[in-house]
């Protein structure tokens, strides 16, 4: 029977075509499909929310830069990564990741939960030099960062861009962007405003030079958040069930 | 007169298969393989010795990376598989390339163009970081472009075939050129920021994206760098080897298993991840399911020398082609092992992966397009015979050892690393720092790269024969007529 209908098929090609068609769809209609429509796959916790516009900026840099090829974001639920980066990752933590970074490799640690951990000065210092401070580290040197002014004229453009894939983006989150972006590392602005919009960002002089927006500010806004937005405090066991 | 004879079959000389469109296919594939081994190089000996990033935005890892591996798989293979295909289907079906020259051409060119895109787009930093999907939105439309008037190249060459049968390497070729256009435009499906501009947004986010992703990404080594290499190799071996495919029923049987189980593996990439835990199970289960035809294919490569073993001492085309096969099985059955989910637990994040693709990539697929790109120059040159075959002994010899290096370097280096990250001292601390494991890779960084050199060595030694043979040159050689002599009885 097998054989009868391949024989029927290896002598007309376009019935060959689509008897491939019809047999290479059906993996990924079945794992991937299931993924949008089953409702827990998404762990209901509280915190997330979309990046700030300098956090999304600084993203884009972690994307340009190929940091993904030597640096996971994602934490298994295994005693010893546990111990060593924190609580396991969530789904819900980058479902507004466009694309997301879980990563594949671990040429350098796990960064899910990187934010916060060190002061903006060590990452600065640590992304101009990485052997100045973990001698044996095979890290490339990121000092340009610091030297390129952060060019994201189109900020807003990138949030609607956002919006359209799904981020909850609202209406006055696009309207502020670019004056968003600018405060967040700025020391002298107000930034109630902002942290209103978009809880726990980390504000301030983060590049250590507080006269240009430079890209090492966009980084390092966005390496300060990872992790951080939702509270482990107050999630329930049964919150997490997928 | 008598080889262009030969060389068209049963047509009559006024409609010749196509074969300039393949040889520069053959020069591509052959040119973008030093390139993509040499940039292996380079940024292997970065992360033995960081100061190589050379300080420069656009000489880091982490821009480099992707270019080696669009080099490599989609430059090296890419050109390897189309050539090839062009070749076989014109000759198993007796029919000319669908469309006359002009399409097959716009393929060639576009698919230059399409890799040069997207390669000058990483140095630049234009990149959308799903690993292998990297290029951004306007190379993917283009590419899809080219893609398509492939299909119909082919799907068209096929259905003009004077056999009654399609043969079995079409088959592959065509499940190759079907699932990519699929699996290239679901997860390629982005919104672009401005139609002016490179950067787009992924369709997906997180855990959805994550799963698009390494379903395609799973398949591109699933149709990218196996099937199709299957039908260069149901081809290129029984010619070679001058005998049958040793079972047609086992070429059916694996064809459809190995096309339709492939689709499923891809959440072994993810296993402990926030993938759920239903997603993963499968992906393992279907993982473990695909060594079956897997070895099946490989059985049904090997089987096929029966009666002409003798030419793996004597023909190193021949052993070239019986290598990678052996290859071939041996990454398919480490595959669904590293797909379980207890050893995953060890070998994800570190050089195992590493290790295990590039005994895929280098064992496999280089060589059985090293042995078909042998058997394709001198005929399609109308070349007698290579410059040299001592040259390809040395081609395959010092590549061989340089895969040695490679492979077990990284398997030392993978698993070492990963025991490391979970050992705990007496008192039930951690036992190592994520950068002591750093300072412990770095010797095994050093024999890696020294392995990727002579799998380099290995591809110029190549180029030099080739090019001395499409010169039409001939090097006397003492093992042609060594072998060639009677040995008196004894």
């Amino acid at each position: 029977m097998f054989y009868r209908l391949h024989q029927f098929a290896e002598q007309r090609a376009f019935i060959l075509a689509i008897f491939i068609l019809l047999t290479v769809s059906v993996g990924g209609l079945v794992q991937i499909v299931p993924l949008f429509t089953i409702e827990n796959t998404i762990e209901r916790v509280q915190g997330v929310r979309p990046y700030t516009p300098l956090e999304l900026a600084g993203r884009n840099i972690y994307i340009r830069e190929g940091c993904y090829a030597c640096h996971s974001q994602q934490i298994r639920p295994l005693r010893d990564e546990v111990e060593r980066y924190g609580h396991y990752s969530l789904a819900a933590e980058s479902m507004y990741d466009h694309p997301f970074q879980w990563g594949s490799k671990r040429t350098g640690p796990d960064l899910a939960r990187v934010g916060g951990r060190y002061s903006n000065e060590w990452h600065v210092e640590h992304l101009i030099d990485p052997q100045a401070l973990v001698p044996p580290s095979v890290m490339p040197s990121y000092a340009f960062l610091l030297e390129n002014r952060l060019e994201a004229r189109d900020i807003a453009d990138h949030l609607r861009a956002n919006r359209a894939v799904g981020v909850p983006y609202t209406d006055e989150m696009i309207e502020n962007a670019r004056a968003d972006m600018i405060a967040q590392a700025d020391p002298n602005a107000d930034t109630t405003d902002l942290l209103a919009r978009y809880p726990k960002a980390m504000v301030g002089n983060l590049d250590g030079n507080a006269a240009t927006l430079t890209e090492m500010d966009a980084l390092v806004a966005y390496l300060q958040i990872l992790g951080r937005m939702v509270d482990f405090t107050d999630v329930r066991i049964e919150d997490l069930t997928q | 007169m008598a080889t262009a004879l030969a060389s068209t079959g049963g047509l009559s000389a006024r409609t010749r298969y196509d074969e300039d469109v393949v040889r520069l296919f053959v020069i591509a594939a052959t040119f973008w393989a030093i390139v993509g081994f040499l940039m292996g190089v380079l940024i292997a000996f970065q992360l033995a010795y960081p100061a190589l990033n050379l300080g420069s935005e656009w000489t880091t890892f982490g821009r480099l990376r992707p270019v080696h591996t669009s080099a490599v798989i989609f430059a090296f293979g890419g050109n390897a598989l189309i050539g090839t295909s062009f070749y076989v289907v014109q000759r198993t079906c007796r029919a000319t390339l669908f469309g006359g020259p002009m399409p097959a051409r716009f393929v060639f060119w576009g698919y230059q163009l399409f890799i040069v895109l997207a390669a000058s787009g990483y140095v630049l930093g234009i990149t959308q970081s799903k690993e292998y999907a990297e290029p951004e939105w306007y190379v993917d439309l283009w590419l899809t472009i080219v893609w398509v008037t492939y299909l119909v190249v082919f799907l068209g060459t096929v259905l003009r075939r004077t056999e009654p049968h399609i043969y079995v390497a079409n088959w592959y070729y065509m499940a190759f050129i079907i699932t990519i256009a699929v699996l290239h435009i679901v997860n390629n499906l982005a919104v672009p920021v401005s139609f002016f501009g490179a950067k787009s947004y992924s369709a997906f986010a997180g855990v959805q994206d994550a799963m698009a992703q390494w379903w395609y990404g799973h398949n591109a080594v699933g149709f990218f760098l196996t099937v199709p290499f299957l039908g260069m190799m149901y081809y290129f071996l029984p010619k070679q080897a001058n005998r049958p495919i040793w079972s047609y029923r086992l070429s059916i049987l694996n064809f459809w298993a190995l096309i339709f189980l492939y689709m499923w593996a891809g959440p072994h990439h993810l296993h402990y991840t926030s993938l759920p835990d239903w997603a993963q199970v499968l992906g393992m289960a279907f993982t473990i399911m695909l060594w079956m035809p897997s070895w099946g294919s490989a059985v049904n490569g090997v089987m096929t020398l029966s009666g002409a073993w003798d030419k793996l001492r004597t023909d190193p085309i021949i052993r070239f082609m019986a290598v990678s096969v052996a290859f071939y099985g041996m990454s398919t059955l480490e595959g669904p092992l590293m797909g379980v989910r207890q050893v995953n637990a060890l070998s994800h994040y570190t050089d195992w992966t590493v290790g295990h693709v590039h005994s895929g990539a280098l064992g496999w697929v280089a060589y059985i397009s090293f042995g078909a790109i042998y058997y394709l120059v001198p005929r399609l040159w109308q070349r007698e015979r290579l410059y040299s075959n001592t040259l390809v002994e040395y081609h395959f010899w010092i590549a061989s050892l340089g895969i040695v290096l490679y492979i077990t370097a990284m398997w030392v280096s993978g698993v070492m690393q990963g025991l490391m990250w979970r050992s705990y001292d007496q008192l039930g601390f951690l036992q190592y720092s994520f950068i002591e494991t750093v300072s412990a890779m770095h010797p095994f960084y050093v024999i890696r790269a020294l392995g990727g050199v002579m799998f380099l060595i290995g591809g110029l030694i190549m180029v030099y024969n080739l090019w001395r043979t499409i010169r039409g040159d001939q090097r006397v050689e003492a093992r042609d007529t060594a072998l060639a002599r009677p040995v008196a009885a004894e």
